[in-house]
Formats: C-alpha cells, structure tokens, sequence
C-alpha cells in the first residue's frame, strides 16, 4: 500500500498520471485496447476526431457561406427555385438521415462485441451512404441537362462546390465503412475494435448534421 | 486518501468512454423517428404559403433541433466527456461567427 502511496505522489507531481499501472488496474496492453490516453486522461484518438470534425465546421462554413452570397446570382442558365426537386432531395435527405441510425446500432453493437451485428449495421449504413451519393449524382446530372454548369453562373460554381464537397465527404465514409467490415472480417483491428467503429460513426454522423444543414439553407429556404 | 486522488484522474475517461454504452437500441429508433417527423415538418413547411420569415425562421428552428439531436444523442456529446463537446462546438460557433462577420461585410442581409 505504501508502494502504491509513493506512485501516487509521484503522479501528483505532475510527471506522469499513467506511469502507475498498479493503481489503475492497467497494464501497457489494456492501455493500448483502449487507445493512448495523454494527460487528460481521454482517448487521445477520440480527441482528435473531435478537434478534426470542430475544424471541419470551418470548411463547410466557408462552403456554405460562399453559397448563401452568390445562390442569386445567376447571369444565365437556370435559378435555383426553377431547379431543385425537393421531393426527391428529401428522399435522399431522410436515406442519409436513416443511415445515422444504422450507423449508431453499429457502435452499440461494436461495444457489446458482438460482429456480426456490427458488420450487418455498417454494410447498411454503407449502402444507404452509396444511394445518397447515387441520387446526388443523378441530381447533378439532371442539372446539368437542363443547362447548369460548373461554370454556368456564381450560382452554379457555389452549389456544385457545396454539395461536391459533401458528396466527396459521404463517400469518404463509405469506402471508411466497407474498410473497417472487411478489416472485421480478417480480424486485423489493432487495439479497440469498439472505439474505431465509434470514431468513424463520429465522422459519419457529422456528414449527416452537414447535409441537415445543407438541406435546409441550401434547398428549402426561399431565395 | 491520494489514493482515491489517482483514481479520480481516470474515473474520467473510463465515464466518459462507457457513459453510453448502456442505452438500448430502442432509444436511438425513436430519436430517429423524431428526426424523420422533423424532416417531414420542414418539407412540409417549405410547400405551406406563409411569410417568408416566418418561414424562414421556423426552418432555422428546425434545423437547429435536428443538429441538436443528432449530436447529443447519436454522436454522444449529451453523454460523453465535456471535452468533446467544447472541442466541436468552439469551431462550430467560431465558424458562424467568421462567416456572419463575412456576410455581413458583403451586405447580404440588406438584400
């Protein structure tokens, strides 16, 4: 117990608060399970996701913005309220939405280990990922048909380069899902199987609140 | 007593990191089933012919409920570690005011 009392002031010195693995109940190896975790005491991994996704806000505000001042702007070619077939982007809209549940069964399931429930939820999200980026395809080429470039008009250049840009996002993700189930199938996960499907849920659900607000600012609000 | 001290330090992330391992899968369909009634309420609102502001304001509230719902309960921030959240929500809330700002040198808001 002494032994235990003199780490303890060791670590309260501010050296290092993980250098006491018999305090904690530790080793190296349940500590590499979990992911490294720094002087805050969380997964440095997570940390970073969050500090990535807090980063990225600043790119689809930009995206977004630059949108909002030039979606009136339209020299030639069609405008926007001519345009948009709402019915079928909220079709889409819900298909990405519906693939935030899948992809939150697919963490519950990762945590409770059990496999092949998580593959089973990851390979969903991943193909309600792939329609969404489908109908988003063949919304730009239905666009383009009736006369949108990319370089059509300030309007055009903005849309395409928002919802592009998310389109490039989403499959991201995909090809991220369809890794990680084949990563499951071979059994070659390093270290917490749990918290890598979580981190990636983490990115999937913020491509989801983007579209959320694409969706709205981008296709339902008036111009 | 420093003892309890140490444990103290990683009482933290284990909370944070298994906080939500304990909801049922039940929880996240209804939270979508109300994220689908919202989605529906915005179409529907979209086609309703009312004031564009007011419009446009109940859209923004709509919004604002879904991106609230889906971090805090999909994503967990309701649940996890403090950290996160202020780590997401400082660059969220730094990105709106960097791009009002903008907005507002170019005079969109006077169109």
């Amino acid at each position: 117990m002494s032994e235990v009392l003199d780490h303890t002031h060791e670590t309260n010195d501010g050296s290092d608060s993980h250098a006491t693995p018999e305090v904690h109940g530790h080793d190296d190896q349940a500590e590499a399970a979990h992911g490294a975790h720094g002087s805050t005491g969380l997964s440095n991994n997570k940390l970073a996701m969050w500090l990535f996704l807090g980063s990225d806000c600043l790119l689809f505000g930009a995206l977004i913005s630059t949108y909002m001042l030039y979606r009136g702007r339209v020299q030639r070619g069609p405008n926007p309220n001519s345009l948009y077939n709402i019915p079928f982007t909220s079709v889409s809209s819900f298909v990405l939405l519906m693939s935030s549940l899948t992809m939150v069964l697919a963490v519950t399931s990762a945590k409770r280990k059990d496999d092949r429930r998580t593959r089973l939820w990851l390979t969903t999200t991943a193909l309600l990922g792939a329609s969404f980026v489908g109908a988003q395809v063949f919304e730009f080429t239905s666009f383009y048909r009736e006369g949108l470039g990319f370089t059509t008009s300030l309007f055009g250049s903005s849309f395409y380069t928002l919802t592009g840009f998310h389109g490039v996002h989403v499959s991201i993700g995909v090809i991220m899902l369809l890794t990680i189930v084949l990563l499951t199938l071979r059994g070659r996960i390093p270290g917490d199987k749990a918290e890598v499907v979580e981190l990636i849920g983490l990115y999937w659900h913020f491509v989801d609140i983007v579209w959320i607000v694409i969706f709205t600012l981008v296709y339902l609000i008036p111009s | 007593m420093t003892t309890v001290d140490t444990h103290d330090n990683h009482a933290a992330p284990i909370a944070g990191h298994e906080a939500h391992a304990d909801h049922g899968d039940g929880i996240y369909i209804k939270v979508a089933l109300v994220l689908a009634a919202m989605t529906a309420l915005e179409v529907g609102l979209s086609y309703w012919a009312i004031p564009a502001p007011w419009k446009t304001v109940s859209l923004f509230v709509l919004m604002g409920l879904k991106f609230l719902t889906v971090t805090s309960w999909f994503m967990h921030l309701k649940t996890d570690h403090k950290w996160f959240s202020y780590l997401f929500y400082t660059g969220l809330i730094l990105s709106i005011c960097v791009f009002v700002a903008m907005l507002t040198c170019f005079q969109i808001w006077a169109k």
